[in-house]
């Protein structure tokens, strides 16, 4: 094909995106390294350099720490269940019934939904004497403090997490298994196979590459989780649901040291980097090719 | 019969699935629609109120500024939707289309932002705002673009667009320029009315990003004035404390928009990709 355009032509096209990621990516990107150099908790407008103070600071914190785990148990509770729960759904929803469509709005509501709303909607559920609880204490159980107890307050955002993400997933699942040949279910059905084995053998190998996408994709979005905890319990009680988003906005914004927050932004960067290069290395090479 | 239970289980499945979905919002419409005198603590709950009332509705709208908030949501939303429409479709171009110096270097920077989560760079990013006077304290207008700015572009949007134009044939480009246009008008006039598709899925799921962002207004914003939906939605625990009929109709209130855009653009999330599989 002929060169149709003028030597400067791509550059001037590339300008306002690349110009735009500049101003508010990259500079920042790189910003968030030297603020973790800082020391700004004494005055914001004030920084001195502090050599690896934030991170020292940081790494002998117990509450770092609780953080992190707190983060750690989000993923290994929140993924495994965003993996495989919307995975059955789409193949339930796969097959050949009425009222797939209703049944996908209705899944799919949570998705759309503000945060906002849905974490508020939710802790009128977890309420003390709640509906919830009602249910709880009707089965013959203690009432529980859901948002109240140390012990249950992650696993209650959590669970809001996970219920906002479930159609999400779902939706990815649903568009991967029109690649299913459809001559494998038939083979099956010829065979006999139980509902149960025909998908083991046939939808879950055809769908390991989604399933391993959908597993980066939850995780990262795990590591990311800063409204649900905000509007629902403010990372309390005793620390019990702090991720790490969330601390880092407590960090910068409520105390103002931006540089132990920086610090803390760094190590978010580097466990999410991690998370992108396994997946990017993994699934999605042939995704972005020049 | 092995076959009719297949289908009553799928179903009982699939109808328990969906009311778990919707019942918190059930839950919270029915606190919502329910008077003064009913308790709504009441053991054992009742979903549908004894005492039907649009009072709380009407309380909250008196007091809060609904139509603020979603003019303020459709300002921010309206404007990063657009933004990224604009350069995603213009920085996609050239990386389908043309050979360059620095092409590669581009295209690898451009990907290198998908591993970075916003959050972990959002710091920085308040300062330059900050020092750019982004800020609603100086105008409003000000406070708009510092609302979008940041989400003005994405290298998802970039992706979907030279996705897009990868697709068309050059016979397309070059019939163009034996007719007489120049670069821009391959793009404007050729180019861009043949990925219209791949702009309305750029657009509706960047709405959808954006309508539904509170960290970063909840950070940048200092004026009620300025709040959109979410930010105000989150205040109004804070203005009725433990009044939940009033929280809970403002959260509904606040809802509608997007419940009706959802519903009048739902082929595009729930897309009839799968009519094959449903109709036979």
């Amino acid at each position: 094909m002929f060169k149709y355009y003028g030597k400067y032509a791509p550059y001037l096209f590339l300008l306002p995106a690349v110009g735009t990621l500049v101003v508010f990516f990259f500079i920042p990107f790189f910003q968030t390294f030297i603020l973790s150099f800082q020391d700004y908790s004494t005055s914001i407008y004030h920084a001195t350099f502090a050599g690896f103070d934030n991170y020292i600071k940081l790494f002998q914190s117990p509450i770092f720490y609780k953080v992190l785990f707190n983060t750690f148990l989000y993923l290994i509770v929140a993924v495994p269940i965003l993996a495989t729960v919307p995975l059955f759904l789409a193949i339930l929803l796969n097959q050949k019934i009425r009222g797939v469509t209703l049944y996908k709005i209705l899944i799919y509501l949570p998705v759309i939904v503000s945060i906002v709303v849905a974490a508020i909607a939710f802790k009128w559920l977890f309420a003390e004497t709640g509906i919830l609880n009602y249910f709880v204490t009707a089965m013959g159980f203690e009432s529980i403090g859901w948002l109240t107890d140390p012990n249950w307050a992650l696993y209650s955002v959590i669970l809001v997490t996970i219920w906002k993400g479930i159609g999400y997933y779902m939706m990815i699942y649903l568009a991967a298994l029109m690649s299913v040949p459809q001559e494998l279910y038939e083979a099956c059905d010829i065979d006999g196979a139980s509902f149960f084995r025909k998908h083991l053998t046939v939808t879950v190998p055809h769908l390991m590459p989604t399933i391993a996408l959908v597993t980066t994709i939850s995780a990262i979005s795990a590591m990311k989780v800063f409204a649900e905890i905000y509007v629902m319990t403010k990372g309390g009680p005793l620390n019990s649901s702090k991720t790490i988003v969330y601390y880092i906005y407590e960090r910068a914004f409520e105390n103002l040291d931006l540089g132990y927050a920086s610090a803390m932004a760094v190590v978010l960067l580097v466990i999410v980097l991690v998370l992108s290069l396994v997946n990017l290395l993994c699934f999605e090479k042939n995704r972005y090719q020049l | 019969m092995r076959k009719f239970i297949e289908k009553f289980s799928i179903h009982s499945v699939l109808i328990l699935t969906s009311l778990l979905s919707i019942f918190p919002f059930i839950w919270l419409i029915s606190t919502s629609l329910k008077g003064n005198s009913e308790n709504i603590f009441a053991y054992p709950p009742t979903i549908i109120p004894k005492e039907f009332t649009w009072a709380n509705y009407v309380g909250v709208w008196d007091k809060v500024n609904f139509i603020g908030y979603f003019v303020n949501s459709m300002i921010v939303a309206g404007g990063t939707v657009l933004l990224n429409l604009i350069l995603s479709a213009m920085a996609g171009y050239p990386l389908a289309r043309m050979e360059f110096k620095g092409k590669k270097v581009t295209f690898f920077a451009i990907l290198a932002t998908i591993m970075v989560p916003f959050q972990a760079i959002m710091l920085p990013v308040y300062l330059i705002t900050l020092k750019l006077h982004l800020i609603d304290s100086v105008s409003n207008l000000a406070g708009f673009i510092g609302l979008i700015m940041p989400f003005a572009v994405s290298a998802f949007g970039i992706f979907l667009m030279r996705q897009a134009f990868l697709g068309i044939p050059k016979e397309m480009e070059e019939a163009a320029i034996v007719d007489g246009c120049n670069v821009f008008q391959v793009f404007t006039r050729v180019l861009l009315p043949m990925v219209k598709p791949s702009l309305a899925v750029l657009a509706i799921f960047t709405f959808i990003g954006s309508w539904g962002e509170f960290l970063w207004p909840s950070i940048v914003l200092t004026k009620e004035a300025m709040y959109t939906l979410p930010v105000g939605v989150n205040n109004l625990q804070g203005m009725f404390s433990s009044n939940w009929r009033f929280i809970a109709a403002g959260s509904i209130l606040s809802t509608v928009p997007i419940l009706i855009f959802f519903l009048a653009m739902q082929k595009y999330f729930i897309s009839g990709e799968n009519e094959g599989a449903v109709k036979g």
